[in-house]
Order: structure tokens, then sequence, then C-alpha cells
């Protein structure tokens, strides 16, 4: 293989150059966080479970290709991401379900939404609200559940289509 | 130069990239043609005042170009046979008159850009997720109480095709004892999931 020192993760676990990999080390944080960002702050700016569960799953990614696969399978192994995949849809599920103890109908938003005079100034400083984070009822609990769950099932596809890769490059080697 | 222009230069650029997609046969360059398409989907979602499509469809994007350049790279093989039907040359020339036939047909209805047909009906539902958003849902980002409240039956039917596909995914591609080296057969690389 002519590129395999640059981007075959099986054989060198120590995965990409000193400079990808300090880069790296940096970034991975902060695309983290803005992906917590993007997904917390769903219901109030654009954003939302999707495309903030896709962005927390590239900082995996970005650890999975720079440091290569022990590494990345430290933080987060293929069974805790099949089990956090369960989870996602599970809780997704449960919040709609809870929708028919609580108020009588599948789906719908059984946390109160709490009215615009009702909320006096402490309880808005600490941020319930309108316009505030703790506000739209069951919405920002399942934009949580569906990032986990966006987030942990592209994991997997990235991780499984890899590995599928390393198997091809070691059998056409023989 | 006003948005209609760019939204059409930019749908050319679409097409053109999907064209050269389909018919290069060189699969990393079909790859990348298909992130040039992406990315220009990307800018039409924000010239539409979409941000939350531009967002998920960059993100989207950039881990699958990822995917695919990791799946396809050293597998540079051509599936172009080489040789069309005249059969079925002359049933893709039908469709795509028929399309356009009814295309013709449909574009009319649609009236003048920048005034979408929401605004023309009396009590669309549109109309009343725009206003009683906020009220009835507490939520300030419209498309997220749509997705999540008024629509929460969609999204729900969405994350379980999604789960079922990467139920799909993990079926196909688990990871198996390897072949041993000295077995003839290495055509195929999913025999390996078919031994165990």
């Amino acid at each position: 293989m002519n590129n395999s020192n640059q981007i075959n993760i099986a054989e060198h676990s120590e995965g990409m150059s000193l400079v990808v990999r300090t880069i790296a080390r940096w970034v991975k944080s902060f695309i983290f966080i803005f992906g917590l960002y993007i997904v917390f702050y769903g219901h109030l700016t654009p954003g939302g479970g999707f495309a903030g569960g896709v962005i927390i799953c590239c900082s995996f990614i970005l650890v999975l290709l720079a440091f290569g696969k022990e590494r990345a399978f430290k933080r987060l192994s293929l069974e805790r991401a099949g089990a956090l995949d369960s989870i996602g849809a599970l809780g997704f599920l449960l919040v709609a379900v809870a929708g028919i103890f609580f108020a009588g109908t599948f789906f719908v938003n059984w946390l109160s939404v709490p009215a615009a005079g009702s909320i006096n100034s402490l309880l808005r400083k600490i941020g319930v609200g309108e316009f505030r984070l703790l506000s739209a009822g069951t919405i920002p609990v399942n934009n949580i559940w569906i990032a986990i769950k966006v987030c942990a099932s592209m994991y997997l596809v990235f991780a499984l289509l890899a590995m599928l890769r390393i198997n091809d490059d070691t059998q056409e080697d023989l | 130069m006003n948005v209609e222009t760019i939204t059409i230069i930019f749908l050319a650029f679409i097409v053109i990239g999907s064209l050269i997609a389909i018919e290069t046969p060189n699969l990393l360059s079909a790859v990348v043609c298909l992130g040039v398409v992406d990315i220009g989907f990307t800018i039409l979602f924000l010239l539409l005042k979409a941000p939350d499509i531009a967002i998920t469809q960059m993100v989207v994007e950039v881990v699958c170009l990822i995917i695919l350049i990791r799946a396809t790279v050293n597998r540079d093989k051509s599936a172009d046979t080489g040789e069309r039907k005249l059969f079925g040359l002359m049933t893709t020339g039908a469709i795509i008159i028929i399309l356009f036939m009814f295309i013709m047909n449909v574009v009319p209805l649609f009236g003048e850009f920048g005034n979408p047909i929401f605004t023309r009906v009396e009590n669309a539902p549109s109309q009343t997720y725009l206003s009683k958003c906020l009220e009835d849902t507490g939520a300030a980002n419209a498309v997220s109480a749509v997705i999540l409240d008024y629509r929460g039956y969609d999204t729900l039917g969405e994350a379980t095709i999604l789960f079922a596909s990467v139920i799909g995914a993990i079926a196909l591609l688990r990871k198996k004892p390897r072949k041993k080296i000295n077995e003839p057969d290495e055509s195929d690389s999913l025999s390996v999931v078919k031994d165990e």
C-alpha cells in the first residue's frame, strides 16, 4: 500500500502525523462543546438534536482518525456506542410514551409551558421562561435524546466502515 | 442580482456536479463531486433562509464525505460496463420527456418566487405554526417546535429509520474472526461474515 502511512489506522496505532495529532488535541474539545451548544440551544437558535449529535460525533471521529483506534475506543468503545444508540432511541420513545400518562395523548408536550406572566424574576434569572434555556417543555429533552442517538449511530457506522477497510487491506497485502 | 438568479446559478451548479459524479469512472472523483454538490446545497439553504437545515446539511455532508472517502480510497474500480442497450436508452428518453411535460404543467402553479403558497391560501397550517408556535410550545425556534412538537411522529419515524439502518450496517459489517492466511478464497470480503 502506498499511502498506508497516512490513512491506515490499524497497523499504526499512533495514528496520523504529528501535525494532525497536535491540531486534533487542541480542536477536539472545542468541537465537542460546540456540539453541546447546538443541542442544548436547539429550541432557541438554529440547530437541534440531529445537527448537534453529528457535530459531537465529529469530535470522536477526529480522535479516531488522528490518534488511531485504540485511543478512540478507550473513549467510546463500539459496545458502549451501541448501548448509547439504543438508550437514545428508547429515551426518545419514553418521553413520547410518558405523554400518555401525564397528559393523556401520545407525543404530547407534557412538561408544562410556563405562561409569560407567571415567571418571577428569580426563576427567570436561573433560566426558566420564554426565550430561556428551560422552556418549550419536552423539546430540549427530546433534542438531547436524539443527539445521543445520532452521535452513537454515526460513530458506529464510521468505525465499522473503517474497520472493514482494514480487513480488506490486510487481505490485499497477502 | 436578485436571489432568484443566484438560486438558479447554484441549482445549475448542483446539477452539473451530480452529472459529473454519476458519469466519472473514478470513484474518488465521484465522491469529491458529491461533496461539491453538498456544498452547493448548503449555500442554497443559507440563501433561502433555512439555517437549521444548512447546519445539518453541512455537518452530515462532512461526515459522509469522510466515511465515503475512507470507504472508496484504494478501491478504485469502475462499475461501468461500457455498453448501453437501445431499449434502455429509449426508456430513459421517454421518462425524461414525460417528466418535463409534467414539470411544465406544475411550475406555473407555484407562483412568483419569494411568494410561497402558504401566504396565499387562507388558514394554511404553516401560518398557524408560525403565529402560534411560541404560545403553544414555548420554543423560540419554530423549526424545532415543528419537528419535535407538532410533527413529533415524523421525527420518531426518522429516528427509527436511523436505528434500523445502523442495525443493518452492524449486521453487514460486524467484526468476525478473520480468515486464515492460507485459505484460498480471497475474492469477496463478505464471505468472512458467512463463514462463522
